[in-house]
Formats: C-alpha cells, sequence, structure tokens
C-alpha cells in the first residue's frame, strides 16, 4: 500500500497509519464476526476450508445445500475457488464452521474409523451424464472396486466408457463420492483428479480396513 | 458473465485499510469495529451485482463511510458527542500518551477534513474519488485534507495544552 507516500506524507501520518493499524487477531475476530453475520443474513453462498490429510490439504467447500466441492492441492485451491465463484457464486467466505462435519466425517474416514459419508451433498458441479455417474459413484461400497466398463453398464450406457472416465476426471467431490474405487478393466489404477499417489493411498487404506 | 473474484480476497486485501479508515474517522472504538461489519455485510451482499470495472476500494471506502455517518447519528442519539474517544479503546488496547495527543488532535479536525485525510492518505483514494465521496470538488477535497494534515502538524508540534479546541 502505497498510503504514505504522498508529497505531504510526514511523521505525523506515519504515526496516523501506526496507530490505526489492526493486529492479526483483530482482523480475525473481526472476519469471524463477518462470517456470522452472512451466515445469519443467508448471504454467505459458499464457505470453505482446508484441512490437512494423509493425502494432503483439502479444499472442502459447502453451499447451504451441502458439500459442493472437495479438491486436492494439486487442482490449485484459489483456482478451485475462482472456479466456485464463476459457476456458483463469488459470495464465497473462509467459515470452517459450515464445513465442521464434512471436516470430521473425512478425519474419522482417513483414521479408518468410518467408511461411508453420511453428509449432505450439493451436486451443482455436475451435469448431464457425469451428474448420473457421480451419483452412481456413491453406491461403489467400501473397500469394493468397478471397472470403467462396470460403471458405464450400470449407468445404462454400457459404450459409455470414456465418457465414465472424464466423469470420473472431474468429480467434484472426490473422497467423499468414491471416484478412486473405479478402475481400468486390465486391473490397473486408471488416472484420478488426486493423482495415482493418492489413488493408491486410498485404496490401501480401504483394504487394510 | 460472472467475473468477481471470490468475496474473501476483498476481505484479504482491503480489510485492514478499511479499518484504518474506519478509526481514523470514528477514533479507536467499537463503534469502528460495527461500521467495518456493516460496510462488509453490504459488500458482501452487492458483490455479485457491482460493475467489473469497479474502483473496489473506493467503493468499500464509500459503504465505509455511510455506515461511520450511521454509526455517528445512533451515538448523537445516544447523546455521545461526535467524535469522542472512551477513556478505554475496548478492542484496541490501552493507549500511551503520545497516542492520546494524536487521537485528540484527529478528534479536533473538523469532520470533512478528517474524512479528506483518511480517505486520502490511509486508504490512498485520489482526490476524484475523495470528491465523489464527501460531495464537492477534487479541489476542494485536497484542500481540505491539506488543512487537515497541516492542523495535526501544528497541534503535535505545538506546546500548546492539550485541552478541547471545540
Amino acid at each position: 500500500m502505497n498510503t504514505t507516500a504522498d508529497e505531504i506524507g510526514g511523521p505525523d501520518l506515519t504515526a496516523l497509519l501506526a496507530v490505526t493499524t489492526p493486529t492479526t487477531e483483530h482482523l480475525a475476530a473481526l472476519h469471524a464476526r463477518l462470517e456470522a453475520a452472512a451466515e445469519s443474513a443467508d448471504v454467505l453462498d459458499v464457505a470453505y476450508t482446508a484441512i490437512d490429510t494423509p493425502v494432503g490439504s483439502l479444499l472442502l467447500a459447502a453451499t447451504p445445500r451441502g458439500l459442493v466441492r472437495v479438491a486436492y492441492e494439486r487442482e490449485g485451491h484459489d483456482l478451485v475457488l475462482e472456479t466456485l465463484a464463476r459457476r456458483i457464486s463469488p459470495r464465497i467466505l473462509r467459515s470452517p464452521r459450515r464445513l465442521d462435519a464434512a471436516a470430521r466425517e473425512i478425519n474419522e474416514y482417513f483414521a479408518g474409523l468410518r467408511t461411508r459419508f453420511d453428509l449432505p451433498l450439493d451436486y451443482s458441479l455436475s451435469t448431464g451424464f457425469r451428474h448420473l455417474v457421480h451419483r452412481h459413484l456413491s453406491d461403489i461400497a467400501y473397500g469394493h472396486t468397478e471397472t470403467y466398463q462396470q460403471v458405464a453398464m450400470l449407468v445404462g450406457n454400457p459404450k459409455a466408457v470414456r465418457a465414465v472416465g472424464s466423469a470420473c476426471a472431474t468429480n467434484p467431490l472426490p473422497v467423499v463420492v468414491p471416484c478412486h474405487r473405479v478402475l481400468r478393466t486390465d486391473g490397473t489404477l486408471g488416472g484420478y483428479v488426486g493423482g495415482t499417489e493418492a489413488k493408491t493411498t486410498l485404496l490401501t487404506l480401504e483394504h487394510a480396513a | 458473465m460472472n467475473t468477481k473474484p471470490p468475496f474473501e480476497r476483498v476481505v484479504a486485501e482491503h480489510g485492514a485499510t478499511v479499518l484504518r479508515v474506519c478509526r481514523a474517522v470514528l477514533g479507536p472504538h467499537p463503534d469502528a469495529d460495527d461500521a467495518w461489519s456493516e460496510a462488509f455485510l453490504s459488500a458482501l451482499k452487492a458483490w455479485p451485482t457491482l460493475p467489473d470495472d469497479v474502483n473496489v476500494e473506493a467503493w468499500l471506502v464509500t459503504v465505509a463511510h455511510r455506515k461511520a455517518i450511521d454509526v455517528t447519528r445512533s451515538r448523537q442519539r445516544r447523546a455521545v458527542p461526535v467524535g469522542e474517544i472512551p477513556e478505554r479503546a475496548s478492542t484496541v488496547g490501552v493507549p500511551n500518551e503520545d497516542h492520546l495527543e494524536l487521537w485528540a488532535a484527529v478528534k479536533a479536525l473538523p469532520d470533512r477534513q478528517r474524512q479528506a485525510v483518511a480517505y486520502h492518505h490511509l486508504a490512498g483514494l485520489p482526490y476524484q474519488e475523495v470528491a465523489a465521496i464527501l460531495g464537492g470538488s477534487a479541489d476542494a477535497a485536497r484542500r481540505a485534507a491539506a488543512d487537515g494534515i497541516k492542523s495535526l502538524r501544528t497541534r503535535l508540534a505545538g506546546d500548546q495544552p492539550k485541552g478541547r479546541t471545540r
């Protein structure tokens, strides 16, 4: 900020800047107050937070309807937030409270204490055929896997194997909606939005449990 | 159609500056927090429909300016003098002697000068934007800020008693 870079500047302005500058704690308290006010005024269209997990930092975002996005670090959390601003609403605040339940369940999942998620989900980012696939993915039970081919058949479009692949690659709710449980017909991993290493971590976790 | 960045970025970029402005205008008082909170809540509400080419900081300062006027009016209804500074500023700690002197000098400024100083020198808005907020010409805004700085300097440099000037 170039607030003192002015022809008259001087010690008085420097002093005024110094005494009016808030502490980090003070700004954090005002931020929390804004989160609460936005929530009760019903203008917090997207709340988000980030949590640390064995597969790295996960961004969690929710609308008032439910969890709308889970994003891996490699997707670029800032980019993901920009996309949410464009596709859902720019009324976005970091506001961990709305994500409390999601964060708890995901932590329990990684601790091996939870085999299914019981969270309201907002599928706004899933459209058309992809939406059909994303809905189906939640039917694949913990510790089980299906092939892209099987998924295509089960959603009623056996020829759409590639489309199933791209639906999995664009799953807006990875981990919670288990696209990691879909493998290639030859048994190899296939791609994953969080990287193959993350996919292996999740599958290993589920098989060990 | 919608190219607005997430509002969180607005808070991160402008939160501290807008609070400085609120404090300069209202004093180191919880009222400054109230003005900040109301300004950012109104801004969040309006954010999706704001024109893309707007100067965000000037817009936030304008909203904060109106909220500060609201706060000032409700103070008057509570019969608390405008610009009154509490014995202890509950949210910014207890100011030391130098701070008290500076706050007294800021408080002694006519509203327009105090606002012009805050909006130009603390928020960094060009005089054209300051004039749009305060009304009047850019030249008048420039003079108000210059006069404000001059009085601050005179008051702080001089050995005059710390009594009230109005």
